[in-house]
């Protein structure tokens, strides 16, 4: 059997599943109910000044009947008081010594709340440090969170202040709203931060009541921006954790990949993409914590399928199979092929494929069932009636090479070869 | 043994008589049902559907909290859409051909998301179509079931005015007076009725017959156009001995009378063999048995692969403990002082495929009988043929004779459902009611 064994900058967890700082982390009974139920790791809820919170705080975006496929968030850091928390931390490291314990920081704007808050956080014996340069609502009217992490040098200024400080390792938490994540990822790098973790929530309105005309969440008439998490949010997270991967500079952080995660296979492809520990919130706020059985198992049956020994061994594999669209061979050509076994005369593949693509798909009328057959010649291989096909395997793509050789954009322009005549 | 009424407590009729096909009890469960559909292309259900109700349309509008436009959806095509949630066959029309069926998989309840829209557009009593300003035309219509109601209600839409000729005291047909009440209740039927002619422009006069009342030529003469749409009469004859005993009744008047006259009131046997295999010898069987019976035997001559009833209503049948008789045909009621104790039946087997490729019945000579107090026939109806003639329409056996738009031999008559196919589903009638009225309102020269 693999090991799920993690080691991220020299913090020992059991598996590289560590629940993300929100409210599933905020206090003690929570995080040893996790830690029991087998989490390898918390990211405490973010310490810093004191605030309020409003009444309600959360929205959701449900989907075809599915709930919270996307979920959004007003509220703010921890509204505990300081002292309590670190309490509180102090004895879950006491009662569970081999989980990773990170804390999550947002101080006031000065040098001297950082360093107090990191000493502070230090006495504690957490592992790690996260720095919360991503939270998008309310704390970035008070120029923290997003306000720090969209602009590289204030993040990397603040960063800076930071490692004068800290004696554990440091993880910075980038905001993806941005166009780039890299820029603040190089700062935060630049400036010492060993490690790195994204995404943080995106900016979001999940929907507007067409009963009152407010949007969601409602508080008592009134709405704000808020961070959208969750399945919804995990392709946009999967891209900019690969730029962080790849850029030359933040590659070298270790990365803690966030955004999404509800199964191991969710992990398994944050990790493909270079990810060496994975944090969970949404999926845990919809079911609890007892999920963590399905995501430990899952992964470990994988990685003794493909052969993975413990997780570094695919830690990262993916990444360089993204390249530029430039470098991508234009005389791969596949088509599509219905299995008429399988096919169910739904006529999904073929309105998607008549209406939205590439009218390749033919019909042959029937009573009550149609048949649907590919055009190969007219297929372009796009993946849309595979895509919307509701029975597996029934629509597969053939590879039909349009040349032997290897031809991109580039050489393709070089030698002239002609475009599309219709 | 003896044939009597009111066997059962007023509790036990209500629950033998509770509604077979219940709703879904909330949105939520509704939705789960709903979102299961694959919102097919050209969707088998709906080509199944011989009103061609856009299936997957309602649903997608239920999905999507617009009950009012899934209703709409559903009544443009067919008007008694939500009685027909309730007594069409689903097995062999839209949900038998739901995709699902191919994927091994349970078929989408369309019959019972159907009656959520349709529900709830009758108890909000939603005005979901508005008439056109009246065209100072006149339609009579001779009947008020589906066929008669659905051709009024695309008539009246147009502005045109319809004014349907009723025998009965009720309208509906034999949606009101020929279907299980475990399906449909009568006071469904009435509700339905009510919301089919809230629309306006239609007038139904009771109690009025074709033939004994009025005469076709006076309404060829009183009005722009006639459609026919009279049904079909009284249970075929046995023609065997002892079919004039008493104990002997034909299914259709048996159904009406729970219809009509409550459940205690309608006599039943201890025994009780009812000869057919159709749609309508269920609905007699099972309900014989629901009125308190204690043996309800069906009799058909042929075997299970030719039965007309579908598989779900034999189910039905066997689950209220009905016994079947396969292979045998009635040859004669026995009988005692006048009543009814038994029923010969011959046995039959299969012989080489007619024709028409259905293996048809032979005698053996070995016959048996069935110790029975009451004897149901339901093999069928026979069309008014009398009137037919007198009203002077081709027709072939009695069934109104008719071109592929609803014509009949007479010019401005048109004819449609039972009274023209013979007997099938109501549905199938809703539909030849649409297709003729499309048909008169070419024939009137009214662009629609």
């Amino acid at each position: 059997m693999a090991s799920l064994h993690t080691n991220y900058l020299g913090i020992s967890s059991p598996n590289p599943f560590w629940l993300a700082s929100a409210p599933p982390t905020d206090k003690l009974i929570n995080v040893l109910r996790a830690f029991e139920a087998g989490w390898g790791g918390v990211v405490w809820k973010t310490l810093g000044s004191q605030i309020k919170n409003v009444s309600s705080r959360y929205s959701a975006v449900d989907y075809h009947g599915s709930r919270v496929m996307g979920l959004n968030n007003i509220e703010l850091i921890s509204d505990r008081p300081l002292e309590l928390n670190l309490r509180e931390i102090k004895e879950c490291i006491r009662l569970f010594p081999n989980r990773a314990m990170i804390v999550s920081l947002m101080a006031d704007n000065d040098r001297e709340s950082w360093h107090e808050l990191i000493r502070k956080v230090e006495d504690t014996g957490a592992h790690g440090l996260e720095l919360n340069f991503g939270c998008p609502h309310g704390m970035t009217e008070r120029g923290m969170g997003a306000a720090v992490g969209q602009d590289p040098a204030i993040a990397r200024l603040v960063t800076e202040w930071v490692m004068e400080a800290a004696t554990i390792p440091v993880i910075t938490k980038l905001t993806p709203n941005v166009h780039s994540v890299v820029p603040t990822g190089r700062a935060a790098v630049e400036a010492g931060s060993q490690g790195l973790s994204l995404i943080n929530t995106i900016q979001s309105v999940t929907g507007v009541d067409l009963d009152t005309f407010i949007p969601n969440p409602n508080v008592g008439g009134k709405s704000t921006f808020g961070g959208y998490c969750g399945p919804a949010v995990k392709p946009i997270a999967l891209k900019m954790l690969t730029t962080i991967a790849q850029d030359p500079v933040t590659r070298k952080a270790p990365i803690s990949g966030i955004g999404g995660i509800s199964t191991w296979k969710d992990a398994a492809e944050f990790m493909l993409l270079g990810a060496t520990t994975v944090q969970v919130c949404t999926a845990v706020m919809k079911h609890g914590f007892r999920i963590i059985e399905g995501l430990c198992e899952g992964l470990n049956n994988w990685m003794d399928e493909k052969g993975f020994r413990q997780i570094t061994d695919f830690i990262g594999l993916s990444v360089p199979t993204l390249t530029q669209w430039e470098e991508l061979d234009l005389n791969y050509h596949i088509v599509a092929r219905i299995d008429p076994a399988k096919c169910i005369h739904c006529g999904l593949c073929y309105i998607a494929c008549e209406d939205a693509s590439h009218q390749s798909i033919s019909l042959t009328s029937g009573d009550p069932y149609n048949t649907y057959a590919v055009k190969e010649e007219e297929c372009v291989g796009c993946n849309l009636c595979k895509l919307v096909c509701p029975v597996d395997g029934c629509i597969t793509m053939v590879e039909q090479r349009v040349g032997p050789e290897y031809l991109n954009w580039k050489q393709f322009q070089e030698k002239g070869l002609p475009l599309n005549d219709h | 043994m003896a044939i009597t009424n009111n066997r059962l407590t007023p509790g036990e009729y209500v629950e033998n008589f509770g509604d077979i096909h219940p709703p879904f009890e909330t949105r939520d469960a509704a939705l789960v049902e709903a979102n299961r559909c694959l919102y097919c292309y050209d969707a088998p259900c709906t080509k199944s559907c011989p009103t061609g109700i856009d299936v997957p349309k309602f649903i997608k509008q239920i999905a999507t909290d617009d009950l009012k436009g899934a209703a709409r959806t559903i009544f443009i095509s067919n008007i008694m859409g939500g009685g027909c949630s309730r007594v069409c066959p689903v097995e062999k029309l839209c949900e038998g051909a739901c995709v699902y069926n191919l994927m091994e998989e349970k078929p989408i309840s369309i019959a019972r998301l159907q009656r959520l829209p349709t529900d709830e557009a009758m108890r909000r009593k939603w005005p979901l179509f508005v008439r056109k300003p009246a065209l100072g035309k006149r339609v009579a219509i001779v009947g008020a079931g589906p066929a008669g109601l659905s051709a009024a209600h695309v008539l009246s839409r147009e502005g045109i005015d319809v004014t349907i000729y009723e025998k009965e005291a009720r309208g509906g047909g034999l949606m009101t007076y020929g279907v299980a009440a475990y399906k449909v209740t009568p006071d469904y039927c009435a509700e339905e009725l009510e919301y089919i002619l809230s629309l306006g422009g239609i007038t139904i006069q009771y109690n009025t017959s074709l033939g004994k009342d009025l005469t076709l030529q006076h309404l060829r003469e009183q009005y722009d156009a006639v459609f026919l749409a009279f049904g079909v009469g009284l249970a075929r004859r046995l023609d065997i001995p002892g079919e004039e005993l008493a104990g002997v009744v034909n299914a259709l008047k048996f159904i009406y009378d729970i219809r009509t006259e409550g459940f205690p009131a309608v006599p039943v046997g201890d025994k009780v063999a009812v000869i057919g295999m159709g749609m309508t010898a269920i609905d007699a069987a099972t309900q014989a048995r629901r009125l308190g019976a204690g043996e309800v035997t069906l009799v058909y001559r042929r075997t299970e692969t030719e039965m007309p009833c579908t598989q779900k209503e034999l189910e039905i049948a066997r689950q209220d403990g009905c016994r079947i008789h396969w292979l045998a045909a009635p040859q004669a009621v026995i009988g005692a002082g006048g009543h009814v104790t038994g029923l010969r039946c011959e046995r039959m087997e299969l012989g080489p495929p007619d024709a028409g490729g259905r293996r048809s019945p032979q005698p053996t000579g070995e016959t048996f009988t069935l110790d029975v107090d009451m004897v149901i026939k339901a093999t069928g109806q026979m069309p008014f043929e009398e009137l037919a003639l007198d009203a002077g329409v081709g027709h072939r056996g009695g069934k109104v004779a008719v071109d592929g738009a609803g014509a009949t031999s007479l010019p401005g008559v048109f004819a449609g459902g039972d009274c023209v196919n013979g007997g099938k589903e109501v549905v199938d009638a809703v539909q030849a009611g649409k297709l003729s009225a499309a048909a008169i309102l070419s024939y009137l020269q009214i662009t629609h």
